[in-house]
């Protein structure tokens, strides 16, 4: 080191020229930040290879064990048709797990303080792992619907419309992602992260229109399981799938993503703000 | 340059913050020139971290306010961060990242341009000795190279004020003076360091002035000279040839005021401010009454007595030191 000087930082522009150099340093923030959490996947390639072992232990199941009676409650469709939709659904929520543990390691080791302090953008390290685990997901969903295809899984639309059923998906894993970015930065710690994600998520994905048709729950359980996001998307997914009329159930899915990243994205913010004000 | 001459690099003014019912800070004021070490020390618990945090922007004082460069923690968080380097007392850095990888990290987040953080990085673990593990993961990293990349991480912006919190905790001896070489280094460059430790050694050898924490209060501060001098008894240890030579001179020298002396089988301990002065004092009674005696030990005034003065409890380094220093402290 020669000299020392002054540290420099975001230029602190004023007018169109500074927003245009602050949006710049933020996406150049949250760029560096996703980098940096999928590194990890290519470091420990454990973490992937176990969070599509899960799926697939899923899809094998309904697909083997319990396709056979849930395809009477699903007559004129395949099952596996009917199935995959929801897997897909399933495997981006779940997804969600590992925002909520990464983050609260990140508490946990002092990293967060460390990134704190330095002069970036202060959303930039919620952004960049919910927008890891979005690419994340990517990989984790094409891998599910090839394995899908194998077997037997088709679409009856067209490749556009289910290609945009896909998107709906990654949709609904990336709003999932900033609410567990909540969890994770609320607990601080990864072991209580998972404890406090799973019964959170195994009801909102069990409880829906994922796998099983609604009407053949219990009438108390129906109405939750009919008015909430899981089923929202897994239908809208279904009827990318399935063909026919899509818009309400496309529209009611994104409505959803919409609603719960503007609660959960200000709420981040909030509590990533305030980390560590024990 | 770190300040205007005259103007203070770091401004506190009645800093307090609560957790709950305990005060883990209670209006602590001082301020630290620029271009100085500023030392925090104090047992586990007596806030220094808590401090650093405030001063850091992590945290939030509920009364008081600070500056760092003249810049509010509170109003104007974003410059202070500019401004402020920061190297934590875990190793903050990410270990599925190479060591590398994680100061590039650093530079780009402190939105540094590639080439600079990319030639900054490389000379930082060069002067780190990280030079050789750079391309390794971190996790397979020993604890006293992850800290030592947890301190370049904080110096990758060339902050103009760094806070350390016991950076040399956990590190082996030669760690230790490199980064002790270090921080002595930035500070030529105008770099004000605060930093805390527990290690007395480590505040009187590097810093300017010295801050002693105490459950949530400031109740010292001054030059490591001046709270040696202040606080710190000289003892001095006489070795004679039977114990009632050793009792004589306990009861001769017991008659000035401000001398303390005890005896301990044919050993005598004095102890007192005025070193100088307790020594020939001690010369001339062993004079007067015609002893020789065996031996005779002068323990000049350490930081240890200091504080051990000040906070009535034992610094936690106290076991490492050697024996006759810890007797010293004793006596004192």
């Amino acid at each position: 080191m020669s000299s020392l000087g002054v540290g420099v930082g975001h230029p602190a522009g004023r007018g169109t020229a500074g927003v245009l150099a602050a949006v710049g340093g933020a996406s150049r923030d949250v760029a560096a930040v996703t980098w940096r959490n999928l590194v990890v996947l290519r470091r420990v390639p454990r973490l992937l290879i176990f969070s599509t072992i899960q799926p697939l232990v899923f899809v094998m199941m309904f697909r083997y064990v319990f396709g056979g009676v849930a395809a009477n409650s699903v007559p004129g469709v395949p099952y596996v048709d009917y199935l995959m939709p929801g897997v897909f659904v399933q495997v981006a929520v779940f997804g969600a797990m590992s925002t909520a543990i990464g983050l609260a390691t990140d508490v946990q080791t002092g990293l967060l303080d460390r990134f704190r302090s330095l002069p970036m953008t202060r959303l930039a390290m919620l952004a960049g792992r919910t927008v890891a685990d979005l690419l994340r997901n990517v990989f984790v969903v094409s891998l599910m619907v090839l394995v899908g295809f194998a077997i037997g899984f088709r679409i009856h639309s067209g490749v556009a419309v289910f290609v945009g059923g896909t998107a709906l998906v990654l949709a609904f894993g990336f709003a999932m992602a900033w609410v567990f970015a909540v969890v994770g930065l609320a607990v601080g710690d990864p072991e209580t992260a998972q404890a406090a994600a799973f019964p959170v998520l195994v009801p909102l994905v069990f409880a829906s229109a994922a796998f099983i048709p609604v009407h053949t729950m219990p009438g108390w359980l129906q109405p939750f399981a009919n008015n909430q996001p899981v089923s929202a998307t897994a239908m809208a997914v279904r009827a990318t799938v399935l063909g026919g009329p899509t818009a309400t159930y496309v529209w009611q899915s994104l409505a959803w993503d919409v609603a719960i990243i503007a609660v959960a994205a200000p709420l981040g913010a909030y509590l990533y703000h305030r980390a560590g004000q024990r | 340059m770190a300040g205007m001459p005259g103007e203070p690099a770091i401004d506190v003014a009645g800093i307090t913050k609560r957790f709950g019912r305990l005060t883990a800070l209670d209006g602590i004021d001082f301020r630290v020139a620029p271009a100085s070490v500023f030392g925090l020390l104090g047992p586990n618990g007596a806030g220094k971290t808590t401090l650093v945090r405030i001063l850091t922007t992590l945290l939030r004082p509920d009364a008081g306010r600070a500056a760092v460069l003249g810049h509010d923690i509170v109003r104007n968080g974003g410059e202070v961060r500019r401004l402020i380097g920061l190297a934590g007392q875990n190793a903050a850095v990410d270990v599925n990242l190479t060591g590398r990888e994680n100061l590039r990290l650093i530079g780009r987040l402190c939105q540094l341009p590639r080439a600079t953080f990319r030639r900054r990085a490389d000379e930082l673990l060069e002067r780190f000795a990280l030079t050789e593990a750079r391309a390794r993961p971190v996790r397979e990293y020993s604890g006293g190279m992850r800290k030592r990349l947890d301190v370049a991480a904080a110096l990758m912006s060339r902050p103009p004020v760094l806070f350390l919190d016991e950076p040399t905790t956990g590190l082996d001896l030669t760690s230790r003076n490199v980064l002790w070489t270090l921080i002595r280094d930035l500070v030529d460059e105008g770099a004000t360091v605060v930093l805390t430790t527990q290690y007395l050694e480590e505040a009187d050898r590097l810093a300017d002035r010295i801050a002693v924490l105490d459950r949530g209060r400031l109740i010292a501060e001054d030059t490591p000279v001046a709270l040696k001098a202040a606080l710190g008894a000289t003892v001095i240890e006489v070795e004679t040839d039977d114990e009632a030579q050793a009792a004589r001179t306990v009861e001769l020298l017991s008659r000035t005021p401000g001398w303390h002396a005890a005896q301990e089988g044919v050993l005598v301990r004095a102890s007192a401010n005025d070193g100088a002065r307790l020594l020939l004092d001690t010369v001339h009674v062993l004079d007067s009454q015609a002893i020789s005696p065996r031996g005779l030990r002068v323990h000049a005034p350490t930081l240890d007595d200091a504080f051990l003065r000040l906070t009535g409890s034992a610094p936690e380094t106290a076991e490492q030191r050697d024996a006759g220093q810890d007797a010293a402290g004793q006596v004192a």
